[in-house]
Parts: structure tokens; C-alpha cells; sequence
């Protein structure tokens, strides 16, 4: 809408910040590798001793991408979701998408006992993650969605999301109630959020879904820059608002299902980069704040999962609990200051 | 008058029925609707609260389909047109404020631009002018780095006005834009559309309360009462006492010689 050049220093310090966070984020976990190893592993020369090769290429590297696909594409899911239901409580989480993938998954992993022999073993491929957690947030975003269509009060909505995060808790418990301790404390240690332990082919996958769903969300920027003016408005101007909600809907399902099958519902990072985008960039323009806000959530996760890591230590935090310690506080301080949230 | 009658017609509308379709039958709200939109003129809409002011004019955008009757558009049925392409010939101004308070004015006029922008809605050189003779019009170039949340409802109005003019469309439907605002602004927005009208050629339709402004200042009336929906001048309308069947006689009558409603 406004002139994008203004906003190239911006872009240029983000940018910077971001590769900053990248190599602190690789060099630094629970075993201590020179910076300079760092570096010759990654120019590609490889490091002096094999052991560390292998963390950081087979370790550290895909969990440096799958915490920079995470952050960036929930903080754009959270984004797409606060214009498209012009709600600044929006978010994948807020909405029960996040509860919808996990009970995919929950269903998978526990459902598989149930199920059990070949199909079971069959279920537990990468792929089938992906499909249940995206399946199970894309139907609970068109139940969302189809409440939307009927009740105008976004409050309504908002609370139809917890409700769908309560029936969730419900059928995990009767789940959990059948299936064995093993498969149990794997779908608990899915729940804590885990960024880290990821194949190079899960990350593949990861980066397909954060490619179709950033895709999507930019072909549909112009529309939800007009949805910024309501519905109607958007309509005079010649917007088709069913085909803009299913592609936004689509692509947020893609990106929050995708990344919450691999690295676990992460609370809070959808809801508070966005805002705190908004605090720095004064436009509402979507092709500015896409990109913004995929810098920030990818910068604010690898701070978050150096933290989870507590380098030099043999511990991993939960990061589901660092990104809402983090993000909880954040919100509330945004409130605080301009005593009204706007998307 | 007579040079008026010359002009083309933008937008007429032969026995039009309005109202919802409902399962046990279709709820009509009014019927029997005849009126022909002029270039260049602007038209007032008059009515009580709830006679189906704001439903005619979502018949009119394309919004809500008539219950029977035709709307023709450039001699074209509306139903013909495509939203985009409907975008090109008609802009309006609804009641509703913006969803976002985050929009700069000039992000929301700019706004406007969006049926002749590409994918990315970026703004060429001709957009720019368009936004910029928006702003200047409306008097609301001072605002335009200002956001929303921090205008007041007139201020607001004129940047709704502007982003309709940015969208660069014959015809521009207005639905009770002198709400919420005092006198002085009331009279700022009328004379507004009429200048708009007599100096852009545009084509303005508004509905309003402002029965007394909106005789002094349209070139047609649209009066909707119980009975009947009449179109004419208002010099016209007041002969025929068309204006005494608007409101229940007991409370408040018309007065034929100021213009206005006095209260009996």
C-alpha cells in the first residue's frame, strides 16, 4: 500500500539479526564446540573432531531450521488468522488449531495401540504425523470457520476455540486410558514441544509445508489488505471472501498442522510477534508485515530454543514452556502500554 | 432541469421488489420501486427508522439479490456484472467503521485502489494521483499519516468519502453518511457529495435522517414510506405532500414553507 523502501534498513538489521541468531543458535548446546568449528562445518571444510561434525550436521543444523520454520511460519499462521477473523486474540493456538493437531497426533500415536500390528507400524512414518496433526487442525479451523459464518461475536468464536481445546483434553485422557505407558509418554513428550531430534528428511518435509503455506499467504496478501476494512468493504471492492477465507484457512492449517507435527504445539509465538511487529513496522500493509513477521518469529525461536537448551549443560527445557514465558509477558506489556491490542 | 433530463442514465431500477427470501415464504420489505439515476446528480434517500433504507441500498451493490424486478446498470443487469467488475462502477460508503483502527488514512484510502491495482496492489503513478486527489477533495491530506483509532467520526467520514473517490467509480452509494455527526459536519458532508456530484460528475445515492439538508441540496429524492416508495425532485415531493405520509401525523408534521419538521 505504502512504499516498501522505507522499510529496507529495517529489513537489512532484521536480516542481520537473524543470521546472528542462526550461529549463536548452532554454536551454542549442551556440548561446548569452538566458534571457529562451528564455522569450518558449515563453510563445509568439517571440524577437527568427528563427534562434533556429526552433532552439529546431524543435530544442531536441522533443529536451527526446524526453529526458524516454526517461528516464522506460526508467527505468520498467527497473523493470517488475526486479519481473517479481524480479531487481535487470534491465533493458532487461541482458536483450538493447535488442540485439533494434537489430537490428531494424539489419535495416531495412541490410536495405534489400539489399532495395533502392521497398520500401526505403518502409521509411524513422518508422513502420517504431518497428515494427522495438519488433518486434525484443518478440521478443527473449518468447525471454527462454519461457527464464524453463523455467529457475527468474535467473542463467540473465541470461545468455541477453548471449548475445542477442552474436548480435546477429554479424548486424550480416554485415549491415554487405553493405550500403554510407552506410546503415552510419547505423545507427552510430542505435547512438551521439541524442536530438536529431527530427521533431515522430517525437515525436508517441514520446509515443503512452510513453502506452500508462505506461498499461499503471500498470493492472499492483498485480499486480507482489504479485509482490514470488514467484510463488506472488501466485497464492494470485488474481493471473493469465500475463496480468500478457504485459501487463508489452508494456509494457516498447512503451516500450524505442518509445525505442530514436527516440533509440537508451541504456544504464544502466533499470538505476540505479530503485535509486537506492529509496535516497530506502523503499517498494516501485509506485504510488509509478512515478511517482518516471519524475520522476528524466526529470530524470537532460536533465541527461545538457546534458552531451552541452557548451553553447556547436559538439559533441555520444554520449549513450549520458554516461548510462553516469554510470550505471555509480552502480550500483557502491549496491553499495558497502549491499553488496546490492534491487528 | 431540462439539461439534466439529458443525461445518462447510470443506474435504473424498474419495479424492484426488496426484501430476504425465507423458507416459509419471502419477506418483502418493500415493492413497486421505480427510479432512474442520472449522471452527474445527486440523489437523497429519505424514510423512518426501519422502512428499508439500508436494504435497498445493499439491493443496489450487488449485496443482496432483489426479490424480483430489475436493476440495470448501464443498461446491463446488475446480476450480469461480476463483483470485480461492479467495482469498477460502484463504491460505497457503509455505516460500519473500518475492521482495522491500525490503517493509516492514507493506507485506507489507498485501499480504494485495489480493483485496478495488480496481485501485490502495488500503487502506480496514476493510483498515487488518485489517492492524492482523494486527500485533497475530502480535505483530509493533514491526516494522512495519521491511524484511525485516532480520528474523530467526522474526520473518520471524510476518509471513508475519500477511500469511495480513490476507488474512481461513476457511482457512489452512501448509507447514512451524516450519522454520528454534529451539525456543522452533517452540513460539511452534503455539500461535500454535492460538490462532488456537480464538479466530478459523479453519480451520489446517500441515504439519510437529514431530511431538511437533503431537500435544500440533491437533485432527487427517494422517499420510502409504508404505502409506497416515490422518486421525483424534491420541489415535487413537497407538492404532492409526499413528505406528510413519512412520520405518523400526531407526533410531527411537515411545514411546506421552511422545509421542515415541526413538531405539532
Amino acid at each position: 500500500m505504502v512504499k516498501t523502501a522505507t522499510y529496507r534498513l529495517h529489513f537489512v538489521l532484521l536480516f542481520v539479526a537473524l543470521l546472528i541468531a542462526f550461529f549463536l543458535n548452532v554454536s551454542l548446546g549442551s556440548v561446548a564446540i569452538p566458534f571457529g568449528e562451528v564455522v569450518s562445518v558449515l563453510t563445509g571444510q568439517g571440524a577437527s573432531k568427528e563427534t562434533w561434525n556429526y552433532i552439529l550436521l546431524d543435530y544442531r543444523l536441522p533443529k536451527t531450521i526446524t526453529a526458524m520454520i516454526a517461528g516464522g511460519g506460526l508467527a505468520i499462521s498467527g497473523l493470517l488468522m488475526q486479519t481473517l477473523f479481524r480479531n487481535p486474540l487470534a491465533g493458532p493456538f487461541v482458536l483450538g488449531l493447535s488442540s485439533g493437531a494434537s489430537l490428531g497426533v494424539a489419535f495416531l500415536i495412541l490410536g495405534a495401540g489400539a489399532i495395533g500390528g502392521v497398520l500401526g507400524v505403518l502409521l509411524m512414518n513422518p508422513w502420517s504425523m504431518v497428515l494427522a496433526a495438519g488433518l486434525g487442525s484443518f478440521l478443527v479451523l473449518l468447525a471454527v470457520l462454519a461457527v464464524t459464518f453463523k455467529i457475527k461475536d468474535t467473542m463467540a468464536i473465541l470461545i468455541i476455540g477453548l471449548m475445542f481445546g477442552s474436548v480435546t483434553t477429554a479424548v486424550v485422557s480416554v485415549l491415554s486410558y487405553f493405550s500403554s505407558a510407552e506410546q503415552l509418554q510419547q505423545y507427552v513428550f510430542w505435547s512438551f514441544g521439541s524442536l530438536g531430534n529431527q530427521s533431515w528428511q522430517g525437515v525436508f518435509i517441514l520446509s515443503l509445508c512452510f513453502a506452500a503455506g508462505l506461498i499461499l499467504s503471500v498470493v492472499s496478501s492483498k485480499s486480507l489488505n482489504s479485509l482490514l476494512l470488514g467484510e463488506n468493504y472488501a466485497k464492494s471492492m470485488g474481493l471473493h471472501i469465500k475463496r480468500t477465507t478457504v485459501i487463508v484457512i489452508l494456509a494457516t492449517s498447512i503451516l500450524a498442522g505442518g509445525i505442530t507435527a514436527f516440533a509440537g504445539p508451541i504456544a504464544f509465538v502466533g499470538l505476540a510477534v505479530p503485535h509486537l511487529v506492529r509496535q516497530v513496522f506502523k503499517t498494516a500493509d501485509h506485504f510488509i508485515l509478512l515478511p517482518a513477521v516471519l524475520l522476528y518469529g524466526a529470530i524470537l525461536m532460536l533465541l527461545c530454543d538457546i534458552i531451552a537448551q541452557l548451553p553447556f549443560t547436559s538439559y533441555t527445557l520444554p520449549i513450549n514452556a520458554i516461548t510462553s514465558l516469554i510470550g505471555a509477558p509480552v502480550v500483557i506489556w502491549l496491553l499495558v502500554r497502549k491499553r488496546k491490542l490492534f491487528f | 432541469m431540462e439539461q439534466q433530463q439529458a443525461k445518462n442514465i447510470d443506474l435504473e431500477v424498474r419495479n424492484l421488489t426488496i426484501g430476504y427470501k425465507a423458507k416459509n415464504g419471502d419477506a418483502i420489505i418493500a415493492d413497486a420501486i421505480n427510479f432512474s439515476l442520472r449522471e452527474g446528480t445527486l440523489i437523497g434517500m429519505v424514510g423512518a427508522n426501519g422502512i428499508g433504507k439500508s436494504t435497498l441500498l445493499r439491493t443496489l451493490t450487488g449485496m443482496q439479490p432483489a426479490l424480483s424486478g430489475e436493476i440495470l446498470l448501464y443498461g446491463k443487469k446488475l446480476r450480469s456484472y461480476s463483483g470485480f467488475q461492479l467495482a469498477q462502477f460502484i463504491s460505497v460508503v457503509l455505516t460500519e467503521p473500518p475492521a482495522s483502527k491500525n490503517l493509516s488514512v492514507r493506507e485506507l484510502i489507498s485501499l480504494g485502489r485495489q480493483p485496478h491495482t495488480n496481485w501485490m496492489g502495488s500503487l502506480s503513478s496514476e493510483d498515487n494521483k488518485a489517492i492524492d486527489y482523494a486527500l485533497e477533495v475530502t480535505e483530509t491530506t493533514s491526516l494522512s499519516h495519521r491511524k484511525c483509532y485516532e480520528l474523530s467520526d467526522g474526520q473518520m467520514q471524510r476518509v471513508a468519502i475519500a477511500r469511495a473517490l480513490a476507488q474512481d467509480t461513476p457511482i457512489i452509494i452512501l448509507d447514512e453518511p451524516t450519522t454520528h455527526l454534529d451539525i456543522y459536519h452533517r452540513a460539511y458532508v452534503l455539500k461535500l457529495l454535492k460538490k462532488l456530484a456537480t464538479e466530478a460528475n459523479k453519480t451520489i445515492l446517500f441515504s439519510t435522517h437529514e431530511i431538511d439538508l437533503a431537500i435544500q441540496l440533491t437533485d432527487y429524492l427517494i422517499v420510502m414510506t409504508q404505502e409506497e416508495t416515490s422518486f421525483d425532485t424534491p420541489c415535487n415531493l413537497i407538492e404532492s405532500g409526499k413528505f406528510n405520509t413519512l412520520f405518523p401525523s400526531k407526533t410531527i408534521a411537515f411545514d411546506p414553507e421552511t422545509g421542515r419538521f415541526v413538531i405539532k
